[in-house]
């Protein structure tokens, strides 16, 4: 006898030690989400920073896209972006959410059932696909229909990514919509109101945080796309003048970096420049998605209020 | 008093409401089944054995595409390699250990955001952590990490919400048995949910196969005469090669390219049929 005082840990059967190895080792896979998100943010920011003090600032808030020529305005580009993904939006939150209604309130079950996968392929589809059908199809289709010089422009871009955001839209929206108690349509129906006054009077109202949701991952899809809009938007990052600019070629932040990142020089101001781009696409997606987080996250807490 | 008459009762009203919402859904749809049998007829002519096991020949212009579908299967095996073991794990954690706390909500968040990073910022990283920084080089290695951080959070929630459908009360008849939690989640948890892990994983695997622009400078090359011989050689790619022939090379047979486009969307459409055939044949087979 030689310890009067036997830890625990030494009395520990081995089927324990295991355990607590293993419950370990489940915790820190838990917690690797947000190391990632780390890790992304840091090496973006070592990588796109230097661009703040190498790049001088009237290059960075000038007008042309130029980097042969060190012509490094991000103006052009963020330009395309925008008018790529409102146009998108014009024609995404309409198709989407009215789809989303239909199945969700309007459509019997079997139509419901034949076409929510159908929706489903949709977002399984490779954005390269996309590309590719939108040159071979929509462009030349685009061309012909508004008599243009080319049909590779800002609006076959937001035509195709508006269409490829629909999925977005319609799962997360139908979802809000199913989540509406039942009890909230029986009363307004006993009341006298028509199906469709209790879609627009009470359906939507009540699941109008999750629509935003919708609407706004929709969005953040369209701003983060990348091969598709390369193929088809005509890869020409200038400033646009007015409405036409819509039925011009653009370029977006995406396709930039992808388009170009393949022939600069690791650690030049190029380089530099299109991280610093990768920096900006990423703070508008964590934003985004924050926001929507947050958004959905107060309708729970609404409901677990309303609840108890 | 008189009610001045409305230009429609609310019956008509609802009526043409319904049309038209009726009329968005299939004008959302139609395109969809039109793009799929647009493919389906003209890159049919396309496959044939030669184009399923050749290399590509003439700068591409004729010949196969075997390295580009290999190359996807490399990736795809790699990606799951470094995402299936962690995102399982993750996904234990939050259905059967984490409290909910403000800690928990931290992980959550952390996972929405990786999923709504754009695809080309995940490239950068790649580019900036994997090739430059660690030095594995533009490499099926590289490529296969970088998509698997992509792939993480589509894989942890869809397997944490298969382990939460698993009932309460066999993790309380476990545990009750004398099993400890770990046991428990091992024997009981994990076994009942394994058609919804299944499909989660496979899912999450689609995305990452179908993807260009994260193995674009991670990865992916535009032509190689050998096929890859260790996990640090680049690889052609099957979406990659459909860009380069759709948009790089002039005077492409346009037979070619159908043909890439049909094969890429089998290979992705292919695993979400078998996602999904495994997913109903486990609800059906339910017994609780």
């Amino acid at each position: 006898m030689t310890s009067s005082n036997p830890s625990l840990e030494s009395t520990r059967p081995p089927a324990r030690r295991t355990e607590w190895i293993i419950t370990l080792l489940i915790r820190v896979a838990g917690y690797l989400s947000i190391f990632y998100v780390a890790l992304i943010s840091l090496f973006l920011l070592k990588e796109g920073l230097p661009a703040l003090t190498d790049v001088p600032l009237s290059s960075l808030a000038g007008k042309f896209w130029y980097p042969i020529e060190g012509y490094y305005s991000l103006w052009p580009l963020i330009f395309g972006s925008l008018t790529v993904t409102l146009g998108a939006a014009l024609f995404a939150v309409p198709l989407g959410l009215g789809t989303a209604i239909f199945l969700s309130e309007v459509a019997p079950k079997w139509v419901k059932e034949t076409l929510k996968p159908l929706v489903e392929l949709l977002a399984g589809l490779p954005s390269v696909v996309l590309g590719f059908v939108g040159i071979l199809v929509l462009s030349p289709f685009i061309r012909k229909a508004f008599d243009l010089p080319t049909g590779l422009t800002a609006f076959t871009g937001a035509l195709l990514l508006g269409w490829a955001a629909i999925p977005t839209i319609v799962s997360i929206a139908e979802d809000a919509l199913y989540g509406v108690p039942r009890s909230y349509r029986e009363a307004a129906l006993a009341v006298g109101a028509t199906p469709w006054q209790v879609i627009w009077g009470v359906t939507l109202p009540a699941a109008r945080s999750g629509v935003l949701t919708a609407v706004m991952l929709g969005i953040g899809r369209v701003i983060g796309e990348t091969m598709a809009v390369m193929m088809v938007t005509g890869n020409a990052p200038v400033l646009p003048s007015g409405l036409g600019a819509l039925f011009g070629p653009v370029r977006t932040m995406t396709a930039t970096i992808a388009s170009e990142m393949g022939e600069v020089a690791t650690g030049s101001q190029h380089y530099q420049v299109l991280f610093l781009i990768g920096i900006v696409l990423f703070a508008l997606s964590l934003i985004i998605n924050i926001t929507a987080f947050m958004v959905s996250n107060r309708r729970t807490q609404r409901v677990e209020r309303l609840l108890s | 008093m008189n009610l001045p008459k409305p230009f429609l009762t609310a019956r008509q009203t609802q009526k043409v409401g319904y049309a038209a919402l009726a009329g968005i859904a299939v004008l959302t749809v139609i395109p969809i089944i039109a793009l799929f049998i647009y493919i389906l007829i003209a890159g049919l002519p396309a496959i044939s054995w030669e184009f399923l096991s050749g290399f590509p020949r003439d700068g591409m212009r004729s010949g196969g595409i075997l390295p580009a579908i290999l190359g996807t299967l490399y990736l795809t095996l790699g990606t799951a390699l470094f995402s299936v073991p962690p995102g399982i794990a993750a996904a234990v954690y939050l259905a059967e250990y984490a409290p909910d706390n403000g800690l928990t909500r931290t992980i959550r968040i952390a996972m929405i955001n990786l999923s709504g990073i754009p695809s080309v910022v995940y490239g950068l990283f790649g580019l900036g952590l994997f090739v430059l920084f660690l030095k594995f080089g533009t490499s099926i290695l590289a490529a296969s990490l970088t998509l698997s951080i992509m792939t993480l959070p589509v894989i942890i929630s869809t397997t944490e919400e298969a382990l939460r459908s698993v009932p309460t009360s066999f993790r309380v008849v476990s545990i009750s048995m004398g099993a400890s939690k770990w046991e428990t989640i091992w024997r009981i948890v994990l076994p009942q949910g394994l058609p919804g892990i299944i499909t989660g994983i496979i899912l999450g695997l689609e995305r990452a196969a179908g993807e260009t622009a994260p193995i674009l400078f991670t990865g992916a090359a535009f032509f190689l005469p050998n096929l890859p011989n260790s996990p640090l050689d680049p690889t052609m790619a099957l979406p990659y090669h459909l860009f380069v022939i759709s948009t790089q090379i002039p005077g492409m047979p346009i037979q070619i390219q159908y043909g890439t486009v049909l094969v890429l969307l089998t290979f992705v459409l292919g695993m979400n049929l078998i996602a999904n055939f495994i997913r109903s044949r486990a609800r059906a087979r339910r017994h609780w």
